[in-house]
């Protein structure tokens, strides 16, 4: 474990993507305290460009919010939704590819088959509709999220539990009278997840582009404000107030980005064999 | 010999390990010289620096070693100040090696042909239809079989033979002075290993090479060297001519290594006769199917043929035979990790091929195994405690008890209780081997199938093992399934010895009757070929 955070830290980009996301965490965590009202409500004329008004630093949309305000609370949404969906993607594709690897044959051809016929559908276009279908709410984007992204998981873990499972430690344990499940969850998934991880990484950046895209369609969650919504609703104005759609835009950026320097460095520490100096 | 005549010269050699290696330098004050018709034999066991030697002088060190001190003078240069474009001309044309395993070292998508041509192509020399009839010819000159069409073929339709007799052909295309033989038949079986062996030393003869002859095995040595050097720790403990070293050594070390090489001489045994049976197997079958689709035939390959043997109680039956003849099928057969075609496996009074599920599980702790690889065997995120205590958990016995009883198994195996809080990868080779044999003890079966147990290890601690094996087999009173490629180490620790060819069984007798007086032309083929019974005669 030291040794994994040595490496990680070694590595400048994964320590900047780290740095990042632990002050995004922080606003989304703290930021509703510095900004304790609704970030819906008016606080000014609207189009005040950044930096006119004490107060408000990044200015004001269409309808006189907050900029600002906006992004803190925004914070809170994506993040989660970028976490909870991914989280919820592992769910449903680890199991499924597990038992995809393990069992093989008839059962394992099943469930790719299945697992395929999600991926043979574009992602976008199957949340659009699963949104559109289950009304638009927090639950329901986070549900349309993950049921998109589960597939490349489930054929990740596939893959490798069918490589370890012929290892001679697997069959050791078979040979000890170890049950079915014992052995995947105790012999093959631990040795197994180091891709895992940093797929989910990335998975929650994608996660956090998805949401975006929603709400810039007008699909986010009507109560709640996250960045793609802001982009989406300042989108018509970018002529006359470019700060609506900028801001919240390099919010999206920063994250995405954090998250995938995050993603790189732990590819690093968790296989280093790739990041060996030398032939 | 004086260094006037020596085509090759190392001198001093030192190469650094990068730090936080397990110890400075992998190769130490080294110093040897390759005489043309000479063959050098380096001997010493994993981690003694011998490949080093062999890459340092192909100029293929990784970029990690620091050259630290030392220079390999060929015609006059140092080849460690060589830069890249210098290697280029001199590699294959002056230095050509050969390298241990054929598969990887020949390109899976080129054909055999294209590649010996290649070596031309490289040094631009020739045109290419003289490239392809002097490929042709080295061929011949190799023994393949039908030269104009392994010319054709790719390297996976050929067998690991042919394909080491391909990769010399390589190396000998441009006829180096030196060439540099990396273990060059540690992955083949023992009949090809004589005939390859022999192959190296003819050609050497009839072209005038210094060879230099990485290997482990003593066995080779004696049937291969001029001159042997040992290497301990990256350093030389002993060198000379062949005879001197293995009939006379002066190092302790070399005398260690050379007790440790199992003898042909299988020791005497006690009767068995009259004993129960442990276990019998019956008309064991299996047929592996692959491939069958539309456009392609099926291929099987039969396994298991017809197997019969039993092993009565107290017992070690070994099963011999080359890589393919199914010996490993078998073990797994026995273990039910596969489920055989046809056939009967019945432990004492239990038919372990009928039952399943729960049942299954709970018979398991009857017959326990100890697998080829150390390093794969054992799980590299659990606990040695708890992959010594897991078996007898899932068997119903409390958490505390069993871990207890893995601190008094690991003492059993000659290793500290303290090993429990330890992870896999903080062992060698030989102190894994022992966990393992701790956990396959700690179901406290009857049965124990060793599959090529000690195939993987060191000379020195091959034996410890074995050893290891034969104490605890009489002290639990344990019945054994012994599979080996190695006929000495089989004639050393079994009672009766099974000899496999194609998936069959085709000579079953108790060790000393096998080795005095094979029956089956195989077994006198594979007895021929053990490596090392040339200095015995010479010895006389």
């Amino acid at each position: 474990m030291m040794n994994f955070w040595r490496t990680m830290l070694r590595n400048p980009g994964g320590v900047i993507g780290l740095m990042i996301l632990i002050l995004a965490v922080a606003v989304a965590v703290f930021g509703p305290l510095l900004f304790p009202t609704s970030p819906w409500r008016m606080v000014q004329r609207p189009f005040l460009p950044p930096f006119t008004a004490p107060g408000l630093p990044l200015g004001t949309d269409a309808l006189g919010r907050d900029v600002l305000a906006g992004i803190v609370h925004g914070a809170r949404v994506s993040l989660l939704v970028g976490l909870v969906s991914t989280m919820a993607a592992l769910a449903v594709g680890i199991p499924v590819g597990a038992m995809a690897g393990y069992f093989g044959g008839r059962i394992g051809d099943a469930l790719m088959r299945f697992t395929e016929f999600f991926q043979t559908v574009p992602s976008f276009a199957l949340a659009i509709v699963l949104v559109a279908i289950l009304q638009p709410s927090i639950v329901s984007i986070v549900l349309a999220i993950a049921i998109v992204s589960w597939p490349p998981v489930a054929r990740l873990v596939r893959g490798e539990v069918l490589s370890l499972r012929t290892r001679e430690y697997v069959q050791a344990a078979v040979v000890t009278g170890q049950s079915h499940s014992w052995i995947i969850w105790r012999e093959i998934l631990p040795n197994a997840l180091s891709p895992v991880i940093v797929l989910a990484s990335l998975m929650v950046a994608t996660a956090i582009l998805l949401e975006s895209s929603l709400s810039f369609l007008g699909l986010g969650d009507p109560n709640l404000m996250s960045w793609g919504y802001m982009v989406g609703a300042g989108r018509t104005v970018i002529r006359q107030a470019w700060w609506i759609t900028v801001f919240p835009g390099i919010a999206i950026l920063i994250s995405v980005l954090a998250l995938n320097l995050i993603g790189e460095g732990l590819n690093d520490a968790l296989n280093p064999r790739l990041n060996k100096e030398g032939r | 010999m004086s260094a006037a005549t020596a085509v090759v010269s190392i001198k001093n050699l030192k190469l650094a390990l990068p730090p936080g290696a397990d110890r400075r330098y992998a190769v130490d004050d080294v110093s040897l010289d390759l005489t043309p018709g000479k063959i050098l034999c380096v001997v010493g066991e994993s981690g003694s620096g011998k490949s080093m030697c062999a890459h340092a002088l192909m100029g293929l060190l990784p970029d990690t070693i620091g050259r630290e001190a030392g220079e390999i003078v060929y015609d006059g240069h140092n080849l460690l100040a060589l830069d890249e474009t210098g290697w280029l001309a001199l590699r294959g044309r002056h230095i050509a090696m050969v390298f241990q395993e054929p598969m990887t070292a020949l390109n899976p998508l080129m054909r055999i042909g294209e590649q010996i041509a290649e070596m031309f192509e490289a040094h631009n020399l020739l045109t290419p239809k003289e490239r392809t009839q002097k490929a042709l010819q080295l061929l011949r000159e190799v023994g393949l079989p039908d030269p104009e069409r392994s010319m054709r073929a790719y390297p996976h339709q050929l067998s690991g033979g042919q394909r080491q007799r391909a990769m010399i052909a390589m190396a000998l295309a441009l006829e180096p002075a030196v060439l540099v033989a990396d273990e060059p038949t540690t992955a083949l079986d023992v009949t090809t290993q004589a005939q390859i062996l022999k192959l190296i030393r003819d050609l050497q003869r009839s072209r005038n090479m210094a060879v230099m002859f990485i290997t482990h095995d003593f066995g080779v040595v004696a049937d291969i060297a001029d001159r042997v050097i040992v290497l301990q720790h990256g350093k030389v403990v002993e060198q000379g001519a062949a005879d001197d070293v293995l009939l006379r050594p002066q190092h302790s070390y070399t005398r260690a290594l050379l007790a440790a090489v199992p003898s042909m001489q299988p020791p005497q045994r006690a009767p068995l006769a009259g004993r129960a049976k442990a276990v019998e197997v019956v008309g064991l079958d299996k047929t592996y199917v692959s491939g069958g689709g539309w456009f392609q035939p099926e291929r099987r390959v039969r396994a298991a043929n017809e197997v019969n043997f039993d092993i009565l109680k107290g017992e070690t039956l070994g099963l011999v035979g080359e890589s393919g003849s199914g010996k490993s099928s078998v073990a797994r057969l026995v273990m039910r990790l596969i489920e055989p075609d046809q056939g009967t496996i019945r432990l004492g009074d239990i038919d372990f091929t009928r039952i399943g599920g729960k049942e299954l599980r709970k018979a398991r702790s009857r017959i326990q195994m100890i697998f080829q690889d150390p390093f794969a065997s054992l799980n590299p995120r659990r606990k040695v405690g708890n992959i010594i205590a897991d078996g007898p958990i899932a068997h119903g016995t409390d958490a505390a008890t069993a871990h207890k009883r893995a601190g008094e198994l690991l003492g059993l195996v000659g290793l500290n209780a303290s090993a429990l809080e330890r992870y896999p990868h903080e062992f060698s080779g030989g102190q894994r081997q022992r966990i393992g044999i701790a956990r396959a003890l700690a179901l406290e079966p009857e049965i124990i199938v060793a599959d090529e147990a000690v195939s993987a290890l060191d000379v020195s601690v091959q034996a410890q093992v074995l050893n290891l094996l034969e104490d605890l087999k009489k002290r639990l009173g344990l019945s054994m399934l012994f599979i080996t490629h190695d006929l000495r180490v089989a004639a050393q620790i079994c009672d009766r010895i099974a000899v496999m060819q194609r998936g069959a069984i085709v000579e079953l007798k108790p060790t000393a009757a096998l080795f005095s007086a094979p029956e089956h032309a195989y077994t006198r083929e594979l007895l021929a070929a053990v490596p090392g019974q040339t200095s015995s005669s010479r010895a006389a």
